[in-house]
């Protein structure tokens, strides 16, 4: 060290910091954020996003660096989490409640290079993308196998909040269930929580000293399944394959698979090609999935219900395709005719043959 | 072994008893990371430390302890009392109503007049929740513990149904959300960060709170009705009087809370406001032992664990039940030494 000029010292002092920032930066993996309403748990609408987070950080390794803050509430602190998040310099951050969308607007605007994505909403920006999956194209099969499991013909729905993906999914059980029983009916029990398992434990119970021998539910907790298998009740799942809560009961579930978005928009921020997109994925996209059938599930229905999957993903079929009447006995979907996507978004009405009020 | 009331509770303990149940809290804590096989200095630093690193994370802290100040203040200013108000989650709620009503009426444009009309909108309606159970407990002598705390999920269900309805903001999809507030009706912002002046006037509430308790007649009377019913009876201090000014300033300062928020970091009205402030508050004015000055000091303490547990979650992977069990950690501490200061251990054989 003493024997050398020291120019060349100077020198490589000054050059090394270079060097290693830029060695650093091929090095550093993309930091990416989750955002979570509820806690994860087992089941349910965050252990599905918690599952695509672990798929993403499992196919991309050391490539991206991905961590999440659950039960984070939909009010003032949403907007710190996220700015946290982005303040932290995660480069990706996935917001994955309907009521992050604001706060998710906001932030992004005072961070223009960070890249968003919001689950279930419909403001857009820059680097604002947002996802969701049409989840009641997995409700009207649900509601295919309730119509042939019920005696009753009395579907009973805990539902949480009376917004146009919880209408969609009623309204879409109940064509579904019709294909199999033209007299099919659902009752609704309103919960005002998307996550309570008392409440729902308490609807159920309430729907089935009602009448109802097929039970579903619109909340994150497996409640309903739960208490359908204690009281022998036909249940269906929903966000995630139930099949454990219920082994006897669950006949199955639309359950929900982010994981190969969650790693194809990952990738897209990693070699630049990332665009704020609006992405509304079914069936044929593998968003949605339907959980394995109950064995008390006659092998016919299976078979009817494997074909009205392939008419759905390849597009053939389109479960909100008329005629159907509302509560009122109007023309909701003229005959003949299929909703487009901006009615399906905005849906504020029950098909006649749901009771319950919006 | 048993406990024994010290006669008089030594004033020095009284203060370092906090700081010793803190310490040890930070003690055992540590060990808890360290048997999680985190490093307990930097998961004590990211709880602690971190989440104040930088003005905006004071902000932050500052933002989050506001509606917990205000909450508690009027919590405790009754507790003084003996009139225990469990419904500031509901009057903070309704007072977002009542002040989030006039902001969606006004609607866009609006002058100067806006924001005050707005804010006395909030404390009207906080008030007014609160005058339910004052009247039912004086004309009816329903204990307020119940009444109020029934009243919550009535101002829940309200809320709701008019973010579902009526409220509901007609571009916004059928969500049920309202239109965001035009900025007449939305409190400013400090320095760039989502801090607003109410925390100010929330500081500001303290002192106010301290007066009220120990300068002023009015004060004298909620006190000795807390302390000494039979005497205030004796005295010729009204019951109802008590009941009706205890709640009713709760109310206001809760429905400010109320208002405070959501014209503020949320601005706009949502199916539910409050992620529990109005129950947390009850924590908080019971650590700062009803006392303002000590609300203020324990109103910051909470606000810090909620931002800490977000570095947590972000840095190190740890689960949310985690801080969960630190907060619930430290309040045992806490509250384990003030008994101790209050009361000494007497160990003794059975007879």
């Amino acid at each position: 060290m003493t024997n050398l000029p020291r120019r060349t010292v100077l020198t490589g002092a000054l050059a090394s910091p270079v060097l290693l920032t830029r060695a650093a930066r091929a090095a550093t993996p993309l930091k990416i954020g989750f955002v979570y309403v509820a806690p994860i748990g087992d089941a349910g609408w965050t252990y599905q996003h918690e599952l695509g987070r672990r798929a993403l950080q499992a196919k991309l390794g050391d490539k991206v660096k991905t961590s999440y803050v659950e039960n984070v509430s939909e009010g003032a602190d949403a907007e710190r989490v996220i700015r946290q998040m982005a303040a932290d310099g995660n480069g990706l951050i996935f917001t994955t409640s309907f009521g992050f969308m604001n706060p998710t607007i906001k932030v992004a605007h005072a961070f223009p290079k960070t890249k968003f994505e919001h689950c279930t909403g419909y403001k857009r920006a820059v680097n604002v993308a947002t996802y969701s999956a049409r989840f009641y194209q997995g409700r009207f099969l649900a509601g295919l196998v309730a119509g042939h499991m019920s005696k009753s013909g009395v579907i009973g729905y805990v539902a949480a909040f009376p917004i146009p993906e919880v209408v969609q999914g009623i309204n879409a059980t109940l064509l579904g269930a019709r294909k199999a029983n033209p007299k099919a009916t659902i009752k609704v029990v309103w919960t005002s929580s998307w996550f309570d398992p008392g409440k729902e434990r308490a609807a159920a119970d309430t729907l089935i000293s009602q009448g109802a021998d097929v039970l579903t539910h619109h909340t994150d907790s497996p409640a309903v399944v739960q208490a359908g298998e204690e009281k022998g009740v036909w249940t269906l799942g929903y966000d995630s394959d139930m099949s454990k809560y219920g082994p006897k009961t669950c006949l199955t579930a639309t359950t929900m698979i982010w994981d190969q978005y969650y790693i194809k928009r990952a990738g897209m921020v990693l070699d630049g090609t990332w665009k704020s997109t609006d992405t509304w994925g079914g069936i044929g996209d593998g968003m949605i999935k339907m959980a394995p059938l109950n064995k008390a599930v006659p092998a016919a229905v299976a078979k009817e219900l494997d074909i009205a999957t392939r008419a759905i993903a390849s597009g053939r079929f389109k479960p909100f395709f008329g005629p159907v009447l509302n509560q009122a006995g109007k023309v909701a979907i003229p005959a003949g005719q299929a909703l487009t996507d901006k009615q399906i978004l905005s849906m504020n009405w029950f098909a006649q043959g749901v009771e319950g009020k919006i | 072994m048993r406990l024994e009331k010290r006669e008089a509770p030594s004033a020095a303990m009284l203060w370092v008893a906090p700081l010793l149940a803190a310490a040890a809290s930070v003690l055992l804590t540590g060990l808890l990371f360290a048997a999680l096989r985190v490093n307990p200095l930097a998961a004590l630093r990211l709880l602690y430390i971190d989440p104040l690193a930088n003005a905006n994370g004071v902000a932050e802290l500052a933002l989050k302890m506001t509606p917990l100040l205000l909450c508690a203040l009027g919590i405790a200013i009754g507790g003084r009392a003996n009139v225990w108000n469990i419904g500031a989650e509901g009057q903070f709620t309704m007072g977002a109503v009542a002040g989030g009503g006039i902001a969606l009426v006004l609607g866009p444009g609006g002058g100067w007049y806006v924001l005050p009309l707005v804010l006395a909108g909030g404390i009207a309606g906080g008030m007014a929740w609160a005058a339910i159970p004052a009247a039912l407990r004086v004309g009816a002598n329903a204990h307020e513990i119940l009444t109020t705390l029934m009243l919550n999920y009535v101002a829940q269900d309200i809320l709701s149904w008019l973010v579902h309805g009526p409220w509901r903001d007609p571009q916004g999809f059928n969500f049920p959300q309202s239109k965001t507030f035009a900025d007449a009706a939305t409190l400013p912002t400090l320095w760039g960060t989502r801090l607003t002046p109410i925390f100010f006037v929330a500081l500001l509430a303290a002192p106010c709170a301290w007066l009220l308790l120990q300068h002023t007649s009015a004060g004298y009377r909620l006190r000795v009705a807390g302390l000494a019913p039979a005497a205030a009876r004796y005295a010729g201090f009204s019951a109802s009087g008590t009941v009706w000014l205890s709640l009713l300033i709760s109310g206001g300062l809760a429905g400010l809370a109320g208002i405070a928020e959501v014209s503020g970091p949320i601005g706009q009205l949502l199916p539910t406001v409050s992620p529990g402030y109005g129950y947390a508050a009850i924590i908080v004015a019971f650590l700062g032992r009803l006392e303002p000055f000590g609300i203020v000091v324990a109103s910051a303490l909470m606000a810090l664990l909620y931002l800490g547990a977000d570095g947590l979650q972000m840095h190190l992977q740890l689960p949310l039940s985690l801080t969960g069990t630190l907060q619930g950690m430290l309040l045992f501490l806490l509250l384990a030494a003030d008994v101790l200061v209050a009361n000494r251990i007497v160990w003794r054989r059975a007879p």
